[in-house]
């Protein structure tokens, strides 16, 4: 193996000066009392440089290096669920001490944890990489065992386990390669992360819904299973708190949060949360099916881009077992800025605002990773990626952002201006859009689940959002008398849709989460209230009228769907319109 | 320390700018202190035989041929119990007249504490002020900036924020502090008398610009001792953060760096995240909660410097001045604190969210209003009403200089919304209405 020696120190970036033969993005490790590992990024001719995913300090000239001939790998295999990782796959709660001291790496998975193993695949059958040999359970989910990933060719069957308890790493398989030669197989294998996994026959066009329980999503803007999203938006506008949103009430099979240089209480606060939050779908608890990978904002920096990268390759290898799996970063520009400081150090020439020139790709391969697809045996499995971006100054005219619009294909634009006014999820309704509902996929999936014409339906909401949005905008330059009384029903029937189902309270229990049967109900009511003709003597009936159905509609939000409190106060909407000559200030109260 | 005879020395400096120098030195570690005319240095890039020092006292009067010497490790402070009530240089040594303080030694710039040995923050810090504790509650181990024009009083506010919390000690971090502040902080804190629970890390104005680079991991180290060690509740201020952020972007202009937006280094975010960072509650009781101060120029939070600290911290207070009431008022619409969610309606009555955002959503209002007015339309009965439930609102509950318990907050705010709207215009869930909401006899349409 090649080694070398250290013969410059640049913040993290190491360069070396090595022996022998030396691979881009290969790991190699540094002798500091303790081995760090760090990661090649440039080669010339016998100097590497390599980033180093700790502290350099204690580093100095002559330091010992050594290369390990391999990429950075991640190792899978039964109880990865539930566990936190930091963005090398270490895990976290089998560090000892309060602090993370230089140099701590601990081993991913549980070495002496046993599964039941259940064989699927029979003696002399014919198995190629990521074919399931057996099925282990994993906290609530099947687990299957695969022929591992990175192997070529095609391989027979020699003896197979049979049903029974086994360690991760005794052998449940023993395979014949095309030459002959047998190789053994575990419940473990490794896979290099900047490599995409792949292990499925086709990926496919996505047109299924994935439901986020989050109305101005699934109703407006839908997700779909193995889509793109990205969220971006100014600080204090709500990303992490969405994103929690979507992670609690998703129907996701498996959920992976990558926390990528963001804050270290949000992530201490899915730790103590999701033990003991249910999940919606399953009714199991939620930390069951989650993994977290946390890179917070003050651990070290180069590991924040391995930390997506490991997030992503998780996500993969899940979905070679035919699960939904949701996959959400929090944020994807920390790690463009990890990007940066290193092409920075490297004296690279820099692109727009200092970020590397080759940023837009970086991210398109990354996105590009994410998407439904049909394995071998016909069963499918998805993996969908939601990304926030935290744009500088607020401003989405800025690489990352624009680099990612251009791959992702559901955009929810956080606006400030709404989280101003404490309008949550401060989701702009008309700047965020899904490619999605554009997709003749959908429109057949949705005519034949949800409703017929509903993709019309979304649209026709957004209309009145910004036939609405015109009207304000009328009533705001030319003064509420000036305006015929059309122009403040319009804008009062776009405030009826975004106080009745863009608005939303992810801390109120029942409001939190809305199954699509209650949105589509919703939507409908709405939509309905919208289409009826009212007349009016003055504009300021309007308000009256609307700010009582827009209370009511609230009430709704709060109540059991179809409950006797959610009939109560539909009734009264329906009396409200029905004689609404009369005064409207105490139909509120009941 | 300095004057150690057996550490190498070296007197081939090869290239000097205003920040930094570079000089001809063999095994040296990343990261070492060493001094240079008995100014402190630190080694930020060695390649080959350079070394890089970044000069905290700054490069004036620094020759080719100075005495560099090396101390073989990085910056360190000795931590113990004698710390406190104590008024240190951002080299931990002591400006008070004072002997200095023996103890542990540690490396200022210290390791991370592993996520998963955190505890959730979730025990109320109240302060007295609406603005903050009913619209922006704040709880231990949270770290929250002031963002505010350079006129604004934030050392005033943060001193009687730091007063009015319970913390066993408050750690004052000064960079750039004017003579006139520092005085001011110390004469709050005496006339207090809680000088016992202070230490303080200072670097006035008159002071090296680039000593207060220290400053920040300085005082964390302090903070760490009390808070892990001594498991205390500490409270620690930071106070100008703009100014630390200019000293980083001078030491990477001196490196020939490319800057990114603002003319800050790309590390900016970097650099913030490890100090705000170390805030944290942790498991056994103890806390570092921060409170720190970054200076607007103009109210301008999409600077870089506001903005990167905007993305770190768990949330920011944002000081105005209210021309209608001729108070400063913290802003209910651009303040936030994040960790909020973790004790309103928890720790507090359970009407206090609701309350809290039907108060913000008509202030809102009343603004929308208020354009209406200044752009010369008509007002109608409801945006006349919004108008004075504003200037009741910001005197009652937003001005800073308010000091009454969240329960009379809540009270308050129930008063201002019988006052001025009725029940189905506030947006408040019926369950509080039928319970908080005093139905009067007058009250028919």
């Amino acid at each position: 193996m090649t080694t070398g020696k250290v013969k410059g120190i640049i913040s993290n970036l190491l360069l070396v000066e090595v022996d022998g033969p030396a691979t881009q993005n290969e790991v190699c490790l540094v002798n500091a009392g303790k081995w760090l590992k760090a990661e090649v990024i440039r080669v010339q001719q016998n100097i590497v440089s390599a980033q180093l995913f700790e502290s350099s300090e204690s580093i100095q000239i002559g330091t010992e290096v050594r290369f390990t001939g391999k990429m950075l790998e991640v190792e899978l295999g039964p109880g990865i669920l539930s566990k936190k990782y930091d963005g090398l796959q270490s895990d976290l709660e089998k560090m000892s001490g309060t602090f993370i001291e230089l140099g701590d790496s601990t081993s991913p998975l549980d070495d002496d944890s046993r599964f039941s193993f259940e064989p699927l695949a029979k003696e002399r059958e014919k198995v190629m990489a990521g074919h399931w040999l057996g099925n282990v359970k994993e906290q609530n989910i099947d687990h299957k065992i695969m022929l591992p990933l990175s192997w070529k060719g095609s391989f027979t069957v020699k003896w197979i386990a049979s049903e029974g308890e086994y360690g991760i790493r005794d052998v449940i398989a023993r395979v014949e390669d095309q030459n002959g030669v047998e190789q053994e197989v575990t419940m473990v294998q490794k896979w290099p992360v900047k490599v995409p996994l792949r292990g499925f026959r086709e990926k496919l066009r996505p047109g299924k819904i994935f439901q986020t329980g989050l109305r101005v999503i699934d109703t407006l803007n839908p997700m779909m299973e193995g889509g793109t999203g990205y969220i971006p938006g100014p600080f204090g506008t709500g990303k992490t708190v969405l994103q929690q949103a979507i992670a609690k009430n998703s129907e996701a099979d498996i959920l992976i949060i990558v926390a990528c240089g963001e804050r270290a209480n949000e992530v201490v606060e899915i730790f103590s949360e999701f033990p003991n939050l249910t999940d919606p779908v399953t009714g199991h608890k939620l930390d069951t099916k989650t993994t977290i990978i946390c890179n917070t904002s003050n651990m070290p920096v180069a590991a924040r881009e391995a930390s997506v990268y490991v997030g992503m390759t998780l996500a993969e290898y899940y979905r070679c077992m035919g699960l939904k799996v949701l996959l959400l970063a929090d944020s994807t520009s920390r790690w463009a800025q990890a990007l940066r400081e290193m092409s920075n150090r490297m004296e690279e020439l820099p692109g727009q605002d200092a970020f590397p020139v080759e940023l837009p790709a970086t991210i398109a391969n990354f996105y590009s990773r994410s998407g439904i697809v049909n394995l071998y045996n016909d069963e499918s499995g998805s993996v969908t990626f939601i990304g926030t971006i935290s744009p500088a100054g607020g401003n989405f005219k800025e690489p990352v952002t624009e680099s990612t619009s251009k791959v992702a294909r559901c955009f929810y634009a956080l606006s400030q201006k709404r989280a101003d006014s404490k309008r949550y999820p401060a989701i702009d309704p008309l700047a965020s859009y899904s490619k999605y509902l554009d997709y003749l996929e959908f429109q057949q999936y949705s005519d034949e689940n949800i409703q017929k014409g509903w993709v019309q339906e979304i649209k026709k909401a957004k209309d009145i959002l910004r036939i609405g949005l015109e009207a304000r905008d009328q009533i705001n330059i030319l003064g509420d008398d000036a305006v015929p009384i059309d122009y403040h029903i319009n804008f009062w029937k776009s405030e009826l849709i975004d106080f009745g189902i863009i608005q939303q309270n992810s801390f109120d229990d029942i409001d939190m989460r809305t199954e699509m049967d209650r949105q589509k109900y919703m939507l409908n009511f709405i939509l309905g209230l919208c289409n009826t003709d009212y007349e009016f003597e003055e504009f300021e009936q309007v308000r009256d009228l609307f700010k009582n159905m827009i209370n009511l509609v609230a009430q709704m939000n709060f109540s059991e769907y179809k409950s006797d409190s959610f009939m109560k106060y539909e009734g009264q909407i329906s009396d409200l319109i029905n004689n609404k000559s009369g005064s409207y200030a105490n139909q509120g109260i009941s | 320390m300095q004057t150690k005879a057996f550490r190498k020395t070296y007197t081939r400096i090869e290239r000097i700018t205003k920040a930094t120098c570079v000089v001809k030195a063999g095994n040296i570690k990343y990261g070492e202190l060493a001094w240079i005319n008995d100014r402190p240095a630190q080694a930020i890039s060695v390649v080959n035989d350079l070394v890089t020092l970044q000069v905290f006292g700054g490069t004036e009067g620094v020759s080719t041929q100075s005495k560099v010497i090396f101390t073989g490790k990085p910056p360190t402070l000795e931590v113990s119990d004698l710390l406190a009530g104590r008024f240190f240089n951002a080299l931990g040594q002591p400006i008070d007249n004072g002997s200095p303080v023996s103890g542990e030694e540690r490396i200022i710039k210290g390791s991370t504490v592993n996520p998963v040995n955190r505890a959730k923050p979730n025990v109320l810090l109240a302060t007295g002020i609406a603005g903050i504790d009913l619209n922006n509650t704040l709880v231990t181990g949270q770290k929250i900036p002031f963002f505010a024009d350079p006129d604004q009083p934030y050392n005033q506010v943060m001193a009687d924020v730091a007063l009015r919390a319970e913390a066993d000690k408050i750690i004052l971090g000064g960079m750039g502090l004017s003579n006139d502040d520092f005085l001011f902080f110390k004469n709050t804190f005496e006339s207090a008398g809680v000088l016992d629970k202070i230490v303080c890390f200072i670097n006035t104005s008159e002071d090296p610009s680039l000593e207060r680079l220290l400053i920040p991991d300085m005082a964390c180290t302090a903070a760490e001792y009390f808070a892990n060690d001594k498991k205390e509740k500490v409270l620690l201020l930071l106070t100008d953060m703009t100014l630390y952020a200019d000293a980083l972007a001078t030491v990477a202009n001196k490196m020939d760096q490319i800057p990114s937006k603002d003319s800050m280094p790309g590390s900016l975010y970097s650099d913030l995240a490890s100090i705000y960072e170390k805030a944290v509650q942790f498991q056994h009781g103890g806390s570092i909660t921060m409170i720190a101060v970054t200076t607007l120029n103009e109210g301008d939070i999409t600077h870089a410097i506001p903005d990167n600290t905007g993305y770190i911290t768990e949330g920011q207070l944002y000081l105005k001045r209210d021309s209608d009431i001729g108070k400063v008022i913290v802003d209910p619409f651009r303040s936030l604190s994040r960790l909020k969610q973790n004790v309103i309606g928890k720790k507090t009555r359970e009407d206090h969210p609701q309350v809290m955002n039907a108060l913000i959503r008509l202030y809102a209002d009343a603004m929308d209003a208020k354009t209406k007015k200044e752009n010369g339309f008509d007002l109608n009965e409801y945006d006349v009403r919004c108008l004075n439930f504003s200037k009741d609102y910001a005197i009652k509950l937003l001005a800073v200089d308010i000091n009454i318990s969240i329960d009379e907050m809540l009270e308050t705010g129930w008063e201002l919304l019988q006052k001025h709207f009725e029940r189905y215009e506030v947006g408040i869930k019926e369950e509080f209405l039928n319970k908080y909401w005093k139905i009067t006899e007058e009250q028919t349409a």
